[in-house]
């Protein structure tokens, strides 16, 4: 799966109380948290983000609160891929489960500028800068994080481990 | 073949396998699994995934503390949906509104023993590292995951371990060595990484401080952090556990991918400046910055030591900006009531609130109004964490918290106390 989109850069530490501040949390609407996503730090970024745009972050991004609406906010808001130096820990994990990919490669968040185009492969772990043209290899999956991506997410991963087919 | 780290103990165990190293990823079976007003969202995942019903309800635990008792009609009815998923899959521990913190009800309750595992919905779960237990916070698609199957993959981190050495002097506490750990070792300090501590100073910390340095690991990114169970925990536990446990002690030649060293016996109080915990600075930098609200309490600093140390500070005297008072759970606030504590709080010009986590993350009880400045027992001052963008949050003990109330401004203890 390839994605193409442009920069949107923050630095180290974006914790998720600057995503999504708490005084959101009660609703888990997408459209509703999109428009306030990133609002205390970057007001700009909900009105003028465009669809399959690129959020490129510094070190531990998604610090913080274990909220899952940090990343649906992101998601929401139109967002294709996330790319940092690297991912607070259960950040990391809700992207993974809501199905918003997420990659670690610290040379291409620090190459990144605002308004650069970025295309990466999901498959091959690879992301291309358009304006440099340099290409970076971001940290491979492990297999089970592999297993839930490819399942659509934790939803549908846990039930096929429980062997739960929906139907209608 | 080095030893074994406490990560790598503890989850072995979870998972039931003979042994495990950092980086194995294993699947794990949690002791007890828990959330709080976020499982009415967990709750609508759930029937997404069309379980037949949790697959282990005696080892689900659920508190009702983050907007408690409820700010507005759509709280309410979150927690009304909470009370009718409890009785309609039998979870065997709930906790309604005013019970308390998730957190400090779990440890009062010896819900967790040492050498257990629990996973929270809450990113303060590396606070049961105070019974050495391995503790992680989970996100709700996985809690709706582990209410189905009673199993969730984790890898096996790194660990670091942290050395502390001395006895504080008078005045300072475990948040002021937790607050300088963040400060030296950086807000991504600890990420991914197992965060166990050792040295003489852990035993000489009241069980009501212990659980602060866990509980603010979380803040350095670490996935779990431990501290060594002790005859005093044990003794904690003895009248109040329902089962048999057995603790679990890292190897003396485990590997640690790092090492720190901290003799605490000169450290002075340390304060977070906004807006990141690991901002962290000696009191003596900030002393005389202005506040207009100090707030006691919250799973990092709301038991009776804190409260204790509060009423010790301002006994006879009066505060002179708001302060917030809310004990971190029913307990602690009955022992405050019957040791005094509340009523000199109350004569100093305290105002006491309901047990849960007040305005801790922004929902209620105290949300600054843009330019206010508050001084605060959390463990978090991110931007706009406690309901306003522009209304900075200064990090410290009880001890400063008080003090800091009495006089307006960010003021040393030590002072008043001497």
């Amino acid at each position: 799966m390839k994605l193409e989109g442009k920069v949107w850069k923050y630095g180290d530490n974006i914790d998720t109380d600057v995503i999504i501040p708490a005084r959101y949390l009660n609703t888990t609407d997408p459209v509703t948290l999109a428009a306030h996503c990133m609002e205390d730090a970057d007001q700009s970024f909900a009105q003028n983000v465009q669809p399959g745009d690129i959020m490129v972050g510094g070190r531990n991004f998604g610090c913080g609160s274990s909220r899952e609406h940090a990343p649906i906010s992101i998601k929401g808001a139109g967002v294709s891929c996330i790319v940092a130096e690297s991912f607070a820990r259960i950040f990391f994990r809700n992207a993974v489960n809501i199905g918003l990919p997420i990659l670690e490669s610290p040379d291409a968040a620090r190459d990144a500028q605002p308004g650069d185009t970025l295309s990466v492969d999901l498959v091959g772990g690879t992301i291309t800068n358009q304006r440099t043209g340099q290409t970076y290899q971001a940290s491979p999956y492990p297999p089970v994080v592999l297993g839930i991506i490819n399942a659509g997410g934790l939803v549908p991963y846990t039930r096929e481990i429980l062997g739960i087919e929906i139907t209608g | 073949m080095s030893g074994r780290t406490f990560a790598e103990k503890a989850l072995a165990r979870a998972a039931g396998v003979p042994g495990a190293r950092a980086g194995d990823v294993l699947d794990v079976m949690p002791d007890l699994v828990f959330s709080h007003d976020n499982s009415a969202a967990i709750r609508r995942i759930f029937e997404q995934i069309g379980a037949p019903g949790i697959a282990h309800p005696d080892r689900v635990a659920i508190t009702l503390d983050h907007a408690s008792p409820a700010p507005t009609t759509r709280h309410a009815q979150n927690h009304a949906e909470i009370r009718d998923w409890v009785q309609a899959q039998g979870i065997a521990h709930f906790f309604d509104v005013g019970r308390g913190i998730c957190h400090q009800v779990i440890g009062e309750e010896a819900l967790i023993l040492p050498g257990e595992t629990i996973l929270g919905a809450d990113s303060h779960t590396t606070h049961h590292g105070w019974l050495g237990a391995f503790g992680a916070g989970v996100g709700r698609t996985e809690m709706a995951a582990l209410w189905a199957t009673g199993e969730l993959w984790l890898r096996v981190p790194e660990a670091i371990r942290i050395t502390l050495n001395g006895a504080p002097s008078p005045g300072v506490t475990a948040k002021d060595i937790s607050l300088r750990i963040l400060g030296d070792l950086g807000a991504d300090g600890g990420l991914y990484r197992s965060v166990e501590f050792a040295g003489d100073t852990l035993a000489a910390l009241p069980l009501d401080e212990r659980a602060v340095i866990p509980n603010m690991m979380a803040e350095m990114g670490a996935k779990n952090a431990y501290l060594p169970p002790d005859q005093i925990v044990f003794d904690y536990l003895e009248p109040r556990r329902t089962r048999h446990y057995t603790p679990l002690y890292p190897d003396p030649d485990a590997a640690y991918a790092a090492e720190y060293h901290l003799d605490v016996s000169h450290l002075e109080p340390q304060v977070a400046l906004p807006h990141r915990p690991d901002n962290a600075v000696p009191l003596s930098e900030v002393a005389g910055q202005p506040i207009q609200q100090a707030f006691l309490g919250t799973c990092t600093n709301g038991r009776l030591s804190d409260l204790r140390a509060a009423a010790e500070v301002l006994r006879g005297r009066r505060v002179r900006c708001r302060f917030l008072v809310i004990p971190a759970s029913a307990a602690v606030m009955l022992a405050a009531v019957r040791e005094g504590i509340i009523d000199t709080l109350l004569d100093a010009g305290a105002v006491i609130g309901t047990p849960g986590c007040g305005p801790c993350m922004g929902n209620h009880m105290g949300i600054p109004a843009p330019g206010e400045v508050t001084i605060s027992c959390a463990n978090r001052n991110f931007r706009g964490r406690m309901g306003t963008p522009d209304a900075p949050v200064y990090l410290a003990s009880a001890y400063v918290v008080a003090a800091s109330a009495l006089n307006g401004q960010i003021s040393d203890p030590r002072e008043v106390l001497a």
